[in-house]
């Protein structure tokens, strides 16, 4: 039987490889994310060991735009990896969008509901 | 890559005859795994975050987290962050992988590979002595005593000069010997290490431990799963299975896959261990 349609697979996986040349263009990319992401961590860690959330068992006030700054530094990670390491940013627009868009909109209201309901029973059980 | 964003007008693209995304079948069924496996870690740390959230109180990570192997405690966040960069670079390695299949030059896949498969055992070994490191606590254990800080509960830490004082987290110390020595003759209770009903890093939240070994563990089971995946397509490269087929497409799905458990350990390390 003719299967055009595994053809037409090896096809799409044929048409990834690329020539010597471009691989050198991918190479300086992919060593540039990488010092991208080890900056970022290496930050993260001096950060973290250097401020403290509680001094002398009395919290930190600012605590929260260091908190907040790693969840940023953590998205900016997370997106390198993505686009750049699985190389989503390079397939096309429609497949891109299937893959991201569904998941942020379920995580983002799976966080709210828990969220509220956490700050919920928390006033609850504690006060 | 290349060849999947060239122009294509939408009526082709969707009109049958081809995948709309220019995509094979294992490529774009290894990403919807990924999104389903994604959904699954999203919903263990956002429930890791419901419980943070309802406490309100938490460990601090860089208390907890602070032993270096041969080394001892007080190196708060640096193993964990050796860890993290091991995992990083053996996703560049993967990354370098499959650029090298794309140019078909099978030598550089398997350099690339070997490197990625034996930085994934590196990370595994360092998550069972992570495990071990949890699991049997600190040289002394947290102790309960009559005190209103961190609810009583102390962890029994060495002064240098001999003898003990009562640490009670987040900077908070009883140092006077006479009143040391006083509640550890007499405990009203005692933790040593963690397990799934109770844990000396947070004794009134039994949560923080069950959610460190499953989410970690978790985890540390997909890192093991893919250096396995990774082995095996390593192999087949060897083999010359691709070759035949003129392109390690192959090596690029097992690199999604290794990726993602890289993505996945950046969530992890932020909200277990940073925030």
């Amino acid at each position: 039987m003719l299967r055009d349609d595994l053809d037409l697979d090896n096809e799409y996986a044929l048409s990834a490889n690329h020539d010597e040349e471009h691989g050198r263009v991918l190479r300086k990319k992919i060593w540039k994310v990488t010092a991208i992401l080890t900056a970022i961590t290496i930050v993260e860690v001096i950060t973290g060991g250097s401020i403290k959330q509680y001094y002398d068992g009395v919290p930190n006030d600012s605590w929260w735009m260091i908190k907040w700054g790693f969840i940023i530094l953590t998205l900016v990670k997370a997106g390198y990896i993505v686009l750049s390491f699985m190389h989503l940013g390079d397939e096309r627009k429609n497949f891109k969008y299937m893959i991201l868009v569904p998941y942020t909109l379920f995580i983002v209201y799976l966080i709210f509901h828990l969220f509220t309901e956490a700050a919920y029973w928390g006033e609850i059980i504690h006060h | 890559m290349a060849g999947h964003s060239e122009k294509v007008d939408s009526a082709t693209l969707w009109g049958g005859n081809g995948s709309p995304f220019r995509l094979s079948y294992g490529k774009q069924w290894m990403w919807f795994f990924l999104v389903s496996d994604a959904l699954t870690f999203g919903g263990l740390l956002c429930t890791y975050g419901y419980f943070r959230h309802q406490y309100g109180d938490w460990p601090v990570g860089e208390e907890v987290f602070n032993a270096m192997p041969f080394l001892g405690n007080g190196f708060p966040l640096l193993y964990v962050a050796l860890m993290t960069f091991i995992l990083i670079v053996s996703s560049v390695t993967m990354v370098l992988a499959v650029e090298a299949g794309h140019r078909l030059d099978k030598k550089a896949v398997i350099k690339w590979l070997t490197l990625t498969v034996i930085g994934g055992a590196f990370f595994v070994g360092s998550q069972a002595w992570e495990w071990y490191h949890f699991i049997h606590g600190s040289h002394y254990g947290v102790i309960l005593t009559p005190e209103l800080m961190n609810d009583g509960w102390a962890s029994i830490r060495e002064v240098a000069g001999g003898g003990f004082s009562l640490d009670y987290g987040h900077g908070q110390m009883i140092t006077d010997p006479a009143l040391v020595s006083q509640y550890m003759a007499e405990p009203l209770g005692a933790i040593q290490g963690a397990n799934m009903i109770e844990n000396e890093y947070a004794p009134m939240i039994p949560q923080f431990g069950n959610l460190f070994f499953f989410i970690t563990g978790f985890h540390g089971f997909h890192v093991l799963s893919g250096v396995v995946i990774n082995l095996i397509i390593l192999i087949n490269v060897k083999k010359g299975v691709y070759d035949e087929r003129g392109h390690f497409e192959m090596v690029e799905k097992v690199g999604l896959y290794w990726h993602f458990v890289d993505l996945v350990w950046v969530f992890v390390f932020t909200f277990f261990y940073l925030v």
